[in-house]
């Protein structure tokens, strides 16, 4: 493990993660386009995840969240067997962390049952349990997620920002200015982000870039204007740009307005995972989906009611550079 | 019982207390969790926790703002679970005035839930209450839907509300 000031070293070296062989850990290396023509996005989709008719359950069914999740992945990679589309994704010698999010309580946060799910593949594919480390800011938002607290090395672990401690030193682009976790800045290697889709009070849509409010010590002074340009500066601090390069997003439940709180009344089950490398595309499919559902459920847009997520066009200006929200740059791979 | 999880929300709690105290209220200290068997079939499951204003964030980000725009001097929440199989959350936020709790539950959830007698306003749905009473906003919410639930949480809110 290091501390932030090594990785940022190693960034700049063109070193870090170059061992391992993860095509996200080549990735990580910053160069002067680092966007593709077209940022590759699945939506995977399972409309019996959660049962169906009157045998429909609050959480999904295990296996198939697993074989939901391996077809995803095999999307994403080409590699049919779920082992060798890991080790084509992730660098097997390395720290992983899975950057979960509890906030809005066990009624609303990544599925224990997707989280398992990775990290179950993430060990097959040759990632030592110790070497995982699922978390979030506190120690219920992880309760949240079904995980319990383990710092044990010896298994997959899971703890807690506020536990962990944050950076002395405060991160800084545009906006943002804030400490990061030193889960993130010091404990991981790569992280791999698991939002949860939902509605927000401010931000209008939290999802994959959202997420991030999670590894700072105050996200409450991050609010201003709708979150804009807070979210999409945040994600540019180069040790979240650089780490956070992967994300398996949890749209299989979500709340279409009242977020990110946990209002059952306005729940609906997506039964989807979204997966890929650009957030800024992602959360344009998300802003759709909820969108979608808002005007089923006779809502006004997110404009109307006064929260457009423009945070995400802010990600998307060339002087971030986060990502596409420009759909025909996005390839949607639908399965 | 309260167990505060450090000494801010502890010193967040006496404050509330004293504020009460200075401002004339009948009940200097209000606890408005039933305990494990109070209300049939309910069980407390977890300590509660007390947030100020100021560290609402901790509890809910993104939320909390609205809660703060209307006043919101402490929360308290704490978990239950009924008969074994359902699984709900308490969340008591004791606002600066009534004006405050009117406030967020002139929201739209009103709009669209079952009004129902309990405190000065209530509202129901499947697997949620809200209803107010004085300065205090309460919000039940079951985790997951059963056929008892409605009438399940009813029951809790109805204990909570004799406790305010």
């Amino acid at each position: 493990m290091k501390d932030r000031r090594e990785f940022l070293k190693e960034v700049t070296a063109g070193a870090v993660l170059m061992g391992s062989g993860g095509k996200l850990a080549v990735a990580a290396i910053r160069d002067a386009n680092p966007q593709p023509a077209k940022s590759k996005i699945v939506i995977a989709r399972d409309p019996e995840l959660h049962g169906t008719g009157a045998k429909t359950s609050a959480q999904p069914d295990e296996q198939r969240v697993q074989a939901l999740l391996d077809r995803a992945i095999a999307a994403y990679t080409g590699h049919a067997k779920p082992v060798a589309a890991w080790k084509s994704l992730v660098p097997m010698d390395k720290v992983i962390g899975l950057k979960v999010n509890g906030l809005g309580s066990k009624g609303i946060a990544t599925h224990p049952a997707l989280i398992m799910a990775v990290a179950e593949r993430l060990q097959q594919a040759g990632v030592k349990p110790g070497n995982i480390i699922v978390f979030d800011q506190n120690v219920h938002f992880l309760q949240a997620c079904g995980m319990t607290v383990n710092n044990d090395p010896s298994k997959m672990r899971a703890y807690s920002s506020d536990v962990a401690g944050w950076d002395d030193e405060e991160s800084a682009w545009g906006v943002a200015k804030i400490r990061l976790t030193k889960i993130l800045s010091r404990d991981c290697d790569m992280v791999i982000n698991m939002p949860i889709l939902k509605d927000h009070e401010g931000a209008g849509v939290t999802f994959a870039m959202k997420n991030m409010y999670g590894v700072v010590d105050k996200p409450f002074t991050l609010h201003g204007n709708h979150c804009n340009p807070a979210v999409a500066d945040l994600n540019c601090i180069p040790v979240i740009r650089d780490k956070v390069r992967f994300t398996i997003g949890d749209a299989m439940s979500s709340v279409y307005d009242g977020g990110p709180g946990f209002h059952p009344e306005r729940l609906w089950y997506p039964n989807t995972l979204l997966i890929g490398e650009d957030r800024v595309a992602l959360d344009t499919i998300a802003w759709e989906m909820i969108e979608r559902k808002r005007a089923e459920a006779g809502l006004p847009t997110l404009e109307a009611a006064g929260r457009p997520p423009h945070y995400i066009a802010a990600a998307a200006d060339p002087s971030r550079s986060l990502g596409t929200n420009d759909p025909k740059r996005i390839h949607r791979v639908e399965i | 019982m309260f167990s505060m999880k450090s000494s801010k929300p502890a010193m967040a709690a006496l404050t509330v207390a004293i504020i009460f105290a200075g401002a004339g209220c009948k009940k200097a200290i209000v606890d408005p969790f039933p305990a494990s068997g109070a209300i049939a079939g309910w069980q407390k499951t977890g300590d509660t926790r007390v947030f100020a204003a100021k560290d609402l964030w901790q509890y809910i980000d993104g939320d909390a703002d609205q809660y703060i725009r209307a006043g919101v001097v402490t929360t308290s929440t704490s978990d239950y679970n009924y008969q074994n199989h359902l699984e709900a959350v308490v969340d008591v936020y004791t606002m600066g005035d009534s004006a405050g709790a009117q406030k967020i539950l002139a929201g739209d959830e009103s709009k669209t839930g079952k009004s129902i007698s309990l405190g000065d306003e209530g509202v129901a749905f499947e697997q949620s209450v809200t209803f107010r009473k004085g300065v205090s906003l309460v919000r039940i919410v079951a985790y997951s839907s059963t056929p008892d639930a409605p009438q399940a949480l009813l029951a809790l809110a109805h204990g909570v509300e004799a406790k305010l």
